[in-house]
């Protein structure tokens, strides 16, 4: 065997479960293999600028003795690796110390979506024709508006990847998928000013791209944020774009996952049951809508993908279990478990939805006598504490004045809690607003938000 | 949009993984991670195929990491990567493929691949592979290898650390602790002659704690890392890392919201270097100088920050987190002076764009791993010392904000607006440090805040260990400065 030896996915599932065969009497073992190629082109100045590509494989072997759990992984399937992985995990074991809810996820009776995500046209599409999609990104780009006076980035991306895992306690499934994005970095120039915009777009099917929204979004940020100024510091209300709202709601979602919740790391900890947020939110996790890249048959320890409501109606309505904080907390896994071939699994959101509420796309500033349309946020990695709920985040848009979108603003930030910020949400857009990989978000309006600038 | 965040042994547990019980004694070898005449017969099929240029990087690494969480080990991980990439240039065009498989019909693949796109528009090339027998080789820098400890002692290192944040106060009621390892060997050679390899051995340690109180819960975390050995715990205790977090943590439960708007801040030494990575670091690497997604493009010989103010990236800098022996094409690193005295001196180079400029490359090519292809970063870059004592400037500031450690940041570079977060702060009221303050961010612009900076100390020390990330790469880097002022910052709290 070497590197480049091609699987298909039942022979991953078959090299799996022939290491899951190894495990002892006291044991459990688990194995996730898979392999995977990729492309990515970049274009410039009209021409490719590069055009990087390879070809993968990973394992990740996890061993569960006593109570004690040991991870080992590897970026080869070769057998001498194969073999080395299974022994560092076991050795890693040993040092573990026991857990009495430590153990590798069980089959349960939850069947999965059944969804046929193993789309091969991304398969067909031709390095040329990569190539000439990125070029004509970079075009479009450039002839959208006569400030656009050049583009950072204009890239075309896609993969392939098969995956396989197996358990020693009876789990074996695989999968199979491919997926494809765009992505543009425009820059506008107006005297010594420059601004520089962002949009992209990933799809499991080339012709599901939507390419006109990226050139329209990316440039309109460039061109939109030109002349803009630092606000003055007041309490403001805050409306949130749609990719600002789904960034929010990807941190909301994240301490709605019990691990935290059981570390005492999250805010709503012992909150199921109450109004953690405004009546108007509903926030579900769905897996099992194929439109989405979020899209998933199994989650990361072989279950059934399945729907999970995290908010209804404002109130908490449970938290997202892996098999670990299932079973620490006396419950059933909601098939949440995410993870990497190479990392143990951890729990998390696969798909994300916040229901459209009932403010008309042209309606949404009407009622608005102060505040700010947020159009991009900085610093989410460092100004947001998701275990106090403390965030403060560089912020940039537009001013609301009298119920009208007025000038652009940058150089700000907006700060408040999550806590309060759910619990101050006063509108949501009718309209979800598509984003990458097929996802969709409404507008939120959330009241008294500090903005900080001058 | 860069970024740089505080490092995670999930930066580490990705790259690699293994723990044995052997020798104690560091082994760095000269052998080659790929045999000379295989490379020789790659970058042969490389220019054979079209290319004007090629160079193949090869890449082995291990790692391992700790995890120990709720008074007991939580985690053990390992891992192990090994692979080659194969750049491959022809004008302008630049093709790269990488693979895991080393055998040398792999690795001719590999070579085609990539030269594959070159092919439009190539002159052809000539391989120069006269140097390939003489390896440049870096001296080795680690005493102890990390791998050669046995698993139980970092486990003791770890339960101590556990033990010494929680007798800190009894409002500590969570405590991770985290121990990570990595070694990473690469080797570089080219058509243009070089050929060069090195060793790079990192080690981590990073307490989080969570107190919790009458206002919620409050978060206090401290790292050490470096590019060394084992030896890092002869002058880092673990215990002393957990108190320091411990204490940050039960500092902020009685902390008040920051406040809201224009304020002088003044940042501790050590404490802010991120500041300069973020305000004009990145705006001074010459791959977004030339597309001009920098606001600092035209700007060398310019006066862009105040006087007194010089800023360097270097790269030789051992054993600060950023330091290397050869960049990741091959370039041994140096010391490069980017702001003198206030004054733009030079930016950041790689290969491809010094080729452009027609210079030398100033080390500072890097990349993830064999699988990306490289580009201009940043390794250990700081503000060298001012001569004002640091009491001086806290006293001689009536009133604003005390940053004594800084998360992490971003910046938009084209206009140069960036943000980075408060983890540890407090009041300053008529000259004394008062109150301490709630988490936030602070932003600024990077030309305006180089030249708002109006005190610089003389007690200068690097901070903590970063990974900075920039068009989804994740790279060890270091920083630091002395105590400063800046005149104006906006601080994003929530005070009125």
């Amino acid at each position: 065997m070497n590197g480049r030896r091609q699987y298909d996915t039942d022979e991953l599932a078959q090299l799996a479960q022939q290491v899951c065969e190894q495990a002892q009497r006291t044991e459990q073992i688990e194995v996730c293999v898979s392999t995977g190629r990729s492309t990515t082109v970049r274009a410039y100045n009209g021409d490719v600028e590069s055009l990087r590509s390879g070809h993968s494989a990973a394992i990740g072997v996890r061993v569960v003795e006593d109570g004690r759990q040991g991870f080992a992984s590897a970026g080869s399937l070769d057998a001498d690796v194969v073999a080395d992985t299974l022994a560092a995990a076991r050795s890693n074991v040993r040092f573990g110390e026991p857990d009495p809810h430590q153990g590798l996820a069980e089959p349960d009776d939850v069947a999965p979506p059944g969804l046929d995500l193993s789309d091969p046209a991304v398969l067909g599409v031709s390095d040329a024709d990569k190539i000439a999609v990125a070029i004509d990104l970079e075009r479009r780009c450039l002839a959208a508006d006569p400030r656009i006076s050049g583009v950072r980035v204009a890239a075309w991306s896609d993969g392939w990847s098969q995956s396989a895992l197996a358990s020693s306690t009876g789990i074996c499934v695989q999968s199979e998928h491919g997926s494809c994005s765009v992505g543009a970095q425009p820059l506008a120039t107006d005297g010594d000013e420059t601004q520089i915009g962002y949009a992209g777009d990933a799809a499991w099917r080339p012709d599901e791209l939507d390419i006109d929204r990226v050139v329209t979004e990316s440039t309109s940020q460039a061109t939109g944020q030109l002349g803009a100024t630092k606000p003055p510091s007041e309490r403001v209300t805050v409306v949130l774009a749609p990719p600002v709202a789904a960034a929010f709601i990807g941190v909301v979602a994240s301490v709605l996952a019990a691990d935290s919740v059981l570390k005492g790391r999250s805010p709503f900890a012992d909150r199921v049951g109450e109004q953690i947020a405004d009546e108007r939110l509903h926030l579900v996790d769905d897996p099992t809508d194929p439109t989405t890249l979020g899209a998933a048959n199994f989650d990361g320890e072989g279950l059934a993908a399945r729907r999970n409501a995290l908010i209804s109606a404002g109130v908490l309505s449970g938290f997202l279990h892996n098999a670990y904080t299932a079973r620490r907390s006396d419950t059933a896994s909601t098939g949440s478990a995410v993870r990497g071939t190479r990392s143990i699994p951890g729990v998390g959101t696969h798909a994300p939805v916040v229901a459209t509420g009932d403010i008309p796309a042209g309606m949404l500033y009407e009622s608005i006598e102060n505040g700010v349309l947020v159009r991009g946020v900085s610093g989410l990695h460092s100004g947001v504490n998701p275990t106090s709920g403390d965030f403060s985040v560089g912020a940039w848009g537009h001013r609301i004045a009298g119920g009208q979108l007025a000038e652009p603003f940058r150089e700000a930030t907006i700060a408040s809690t999550l806590q309060r910020m759910l619990l101050g949400i006063c509108g949501v857009g009718a309209t979800a607003e598509p984003l990458a990989g097929g996802m969709s978000m409404p507008p939120l309006v959330v009241a008294d938000i500090a903005l900080s600038g001058v | 949009m860069q970024n740089v965040s505080a490092p995670n042994s999930e930066i580490l547990g990705s790259f690699m993984t293994r723990t044995s019980d052997t020798t104690a004694a560091a082994e760095i070898t000269a052998e080659p991670l790929v045999d000379f005449d295989v490379v020789d017969a790659t970058l042969r099929v490389a220019l054979d195929t079209g290319g004007e240029w090629a160079e193949l990087f090869a890449e082995d690494r291990e790692s391992a990491s700790v995890v120990f969480d709720e008074g007991r080990v939580e985690e053990m991980n390992s891992g192990r990567d090994r692979g080659v990439g194969i750049r491959v240039t022809a004008g302008e065009v630049t093709g790269y493929a990488h693979t895991s498989d080393l055998s040398a019909h792999g690795l001719a693949d590999a070579a085609r691949t990539a030269a594959a796109v070159a092919t439009r528009q190539s002159q052809g090339g000539t391989v120069d592979m006269t140097s390939l027998g003489a390896i440049a080789l870096a001296e080795p820098r680690v005493a102890v290898l990390p791998a050669s400890i046995g698993a139980e002692r970092k486990v003791a290192l770890l339960r101590a650390a556990d033990d010494a944040a929680r007798s800190t106060h009894k409002a500590i009621t969570q405590v991770t602790a985290r121990y990570g390892e990595s070694r990473r060997r690469i080797m570089v050679a080219n058509t243009h002659g070089v050929c060069a390899a090195d060793d790079q051995v990192r080690t981590l340690f990073s307490v989080g704690c969570v107190a919790s109180g009458d206002g919620g819960l409050q978060t206090g975390r401290e790292t050490v890392g470096y590019t060394v050995g084992w030896e890092l715990f002869d002058d880092h205790d673990p215990a002393e890392l957990a108190e320091r977090a411990a204490q940050r943590a039960v500092t902020k439960l009685a902390a008040r919201p920051a406040p809201s708007g224009e304020v002088p801040v003044v940042i501790a030494r050590g404490g802010g270097g991120v500041l300069f990575h973020e305000a004009c670091g990145h705006g001074l690497e010459a791959d977004l100088v030339r597309k001009g997604a920098s606001v600092f493009a035209g700007r060398v010989g310019s006066q862009v920050a105040a006087n007194g103010v010089t800023l360097v990236d270097d790269g030789t800098m051992g054993p600060e987190w950023g330091a290397l022996a050869i960049d990741d094409e091959g370039h041994p690193t140096q010391r490069n002076e980017l702001i003198s005295d206030g004054v733009l001196t030079d930016y950041m180079w790689d290969w491809l764009r010094s080729r452009d400029d027609g210079r030398v490359p100033s080390g500072n090519g890097r990349r993830q791993s064999y699988t990306h292809l490289p580009m201009v970063r940043m390794t250990n870059t700081f503000v060298t010392n001012g001569d004002i004592d640091p009491a001086d400037i806290i006293a001689d500031t009536p009133w604003g904000v005390y940053v004594a450690h800084l998360g992490g940041g971003q910046v938009n570079t084209a206009t140069g607006d960036f943000v980075f977060g408060m983890t540890e702060s407090y009041l300053i009221e008529d000259g004394v440090i008062t109150e301490p303050l709630r988490e936030g961010n602070l932003i600024g612009n990077g030309p305006q805040v180089l030249l708002d900076i109006d005190a610089l100390g003389n007690d200068f020390a690097m901070g903590s260990p970063g990974t900075c990330g920039k068009d989804g790469q994740g790279v060890p880097v270091g920083d630091g400065q002395p105590t400063l002022r800046v005149r104006a910052l906006t601080v994003g709290g929530t005070a009125a």
